[in-house]
């Protein structure tokens, strides 16, 4: 290994600089402890019973192993009226799933036009796309929802699917723009002499090459609609439609619900897009790097 | 890396000439066909929607039938005077200004201490980025049952003698936006962190070796040398954490709602509910119209820039 960055070699290191390694990764596990401990808190709790959630047991571990409260808060308690999370875990795979897709072709399209067949005005243009994914939605809100009642839209899957992917347009486009840019145009211009048009070029020169840009893109899209909640609960009242994070801001909402409950529903919540996370890390960080964060 | 992309030259077809005139016209208004649908969508759903919401926010829509008499600036007058608004404002500068320090701060710490060769490196920072990967829901339900007054970080803070530090977090009257603050970095941190660590990475060896052959310390080398090269990360950041901060909602929302004394309210937050719960719509447009100008002041520069400087190359 070669030396770097402050690190002297070994020969010469003093009991200073060895003490400075220690501190070090004594900062990086307490910032890990830090970021691990609502983790903690979130299994721990959920694998309480209710009777063994109190404040000031917290932290402790279970006595036992009970997946009671992950079986409530998935299909619900009658008993207790908790409402399961199933159906609305349902419901935004049923969302997620086409607003992603659909999302995803549009932005490749039209970062092929922005990026290989710039027509004039096209700068001046891509600066207000983008500003779409920055605006806070609550300067669109009240004309969307009239617009969506007007489509008989309102309340709906459909309706929630076409939400998002209008307004994900904007980072769908800016990823896949420069994503093309980076894909060499005499590979176009080779497949134009060679007779093919604009449709030709895409589908034989672009598409083939656009599988890691559709990675980033659709890992992006499923962990924001996933993830997204202020679209979800003003279009939605009705709650055999709503998307688990309304369904879950519900059930944590109404405080005649257990802690041990509300842990385990937020971790049913969190699973899909942390597996995403942790299986396709170098994508989901590319994406982070392309666009913004969370709109 | 953000900058990056936004920087890489985008060559434009340019040997036209080479193939027949009509191939290319055809190709050129399939190419408009092609984009035209989502610049319609965009065109209708931000730029119309938005001036329908500032149409709304002039007129007298306050109940639950429209009510579309214009009254010019009297609902932003009104809105400035509501002590509720005058409350949020307040929480979104502090809410705004710690959390972008915060997340600067430890994300840049962080990344200077991974770059130190550390063993276990992509362990370390698996962790510090997993919260990105989850909604402010999940986060909200999380830190709500941490900062119970009576019970969560309060015990450890009491277990380790650190009891003075134990506070009512989201429940204080007074600062009660500061414990929604440290939710929100937790969450964010991790993004600063990755920005920095790659803007480190990307710094060359040679610059660092030639700071140290003219004799400059550690110190001198991190403060005359790498952070200058550093400040277009740190804008990007600021960006970025800038306009999550101000538009915050769902954190709030599923932490705290309003807040004792509107303790943890944010614009956001008041515009949902002037409008969903209320029905005082146009004093909701009214909210959201500022809470666009707010975002813009952030974000248009910034997009201009980029803009400008991509045209030059």
């Amino acid at each position: 290994m070669n030396a770097r960055a402050g690190v002297p070699p070994a020969a010469t290191r003093t009991t200073s600089a060895r003490l400075s390694r220690v501190a070090i990764y004594a900062v990086l596990i307490a910032f890990a402890l830090f970021y691990l401990m609502p983790v903690y808190v979130l299994v721990v709790t959920g694998l309480k019973s209710f009777t063994e959630v109190t404040l000031d047991r917290m932290w402790m571990l279970p006595e036992g192993f009970s997946l009671d409260s992950f079986r409530d808060a998935w299909l619900g308690n009658e008993q207790t009226a908790i409402p399961g999370l199933a159906k609305n875990f349902w419901n935004t795979i049923l969302l997620t799933v086409p607003a992603t897709l659909i999302s995803s072709v549009l932005g490749s399209l039209n970062g092929y036009v922005l990026s290989k067949w710039k027509f004039r005005g096209a700068d001046v243009l891509f600066p207000l796309i983008l500003f779409g994914m920055f605006i806070p939605y609550q300067a669109v809100l009240i004309p969307l929802v009239q617009t969506m009642q007007v489509l008989g839209l309102y309340g709906t899957i459909p309706g929630l699917v076409f939400v998002h992917v209008v307004y994900g347009i904007p980072i769908t486009t800016l990823i896949f723009r420069n994503y093309y840019a980076s894909i060499p145009t005499e590979l176009v211009e080779a497949a134009r002499i060679d007779g093919a048009g604009i449709l030709g070029v895409y589908r034989h020169v672009l598409v083939p090459l656009s599988l890691p840009g559709f990675v980033v893109v659709i890992i992006w899209q499923f962990t924001s609609i996933w993830n997204e909640f202020l679209f979800a609960i003003v279009l939605t009242s009705n709650p055999n439609v709503q998307p688990i994070m309304v369904a879950l801001n519900n059930l944590a909402g109404s405080y005649s619900v257990q802690w041990n409950i509300q842990m385990a529903g937020a971790l049913m919540a969190a699973v899909p897009t942390l597996l995403v996370y942790v299986l396709l890390g170098r994508y989901f960080l590319r994406g982070l790097l392309a666009g913004s964060l969370k709109g | 890396m953000h900058r990056e992309l936004w920087e890489q030259a985008v060559p434009v077809a340019t040997e036209r000439d080479r193939v027949g005139r009509r191939l290319v016209t055809s190709d050129r208004l399939i190419s408009l066909a092609l984009i035209t649908p989502s610049l319609i969508l965009l065109a209708v759903f931000v730029y119309g929607f938005i001036g329908r919401t500032a149409y709304v926010s002039m007129v007298r829509w306050n109940d639950l039938t429209p009510d579309y008499t214009w009254v010019g600036f009297t609902n932003y007058v009104r809105l400035l005077d509501t002590e509720r608004f005058q409350i949020d404002l307040r929480n979104t500068l502090v809410f705004t200004s710690t959390f972008i320090v915060l997340c600067l701060a430890v994300g840049l710490l962080l990344a200077v201490l991974l770059d130190q060769r550390i063993k276990f490196e992509s362990v370390f920072r698996t962790i510090y980025m997993f919260p990105l990967a989850i909604s402010f829901i999940v986060t909200g339900v999380a830190w709500r049952w941490l900062e119970t007054p009576s019970s969560g970080i309060n015990l450890i803070f009491g277990a380790v003698g650190l009891g003075f530090l134990q506070n009512g977090w989201f429940t204080d009257p007074n600062i009660g936006i500061l414990g929604v603050v440290v939710a929100a970095f937790w969450q964010m941190s991790g993004y600063v962190m990755a920005l920095y660590l790659a803007g480190l990475r990307g710094i060359p060896e040679d610059i660092r070796e030639a700071a140290r052959v003219d004799g400059a310390s550690e110190w001198q080398l991190f403060r005359r040398v790498i952070f200058p090269l550093l400040h277009p990360i740190t804008l990007t950041a600021v960006i970025i954490l800038g306009h999550i901060s101000l538009k915050i909602f769902d954190l709030t929302v599923s932490m705290t709602g309003p807040g004792p004394g509107f303790a943890t309210d944010v614009p956001s937050l008041f515009m949902y509910q002037a409008t969903f719960f209320a029905s005082r719509f146009s004093q909701g447009a009214a909210i959201a119209v500022v809470l666009l100008l707010l975002v813009s002041g952030l974000i248009v520069p910034y997009l201009v820039y980029n803009a400008r400087t991509e045209v030059q190359r």
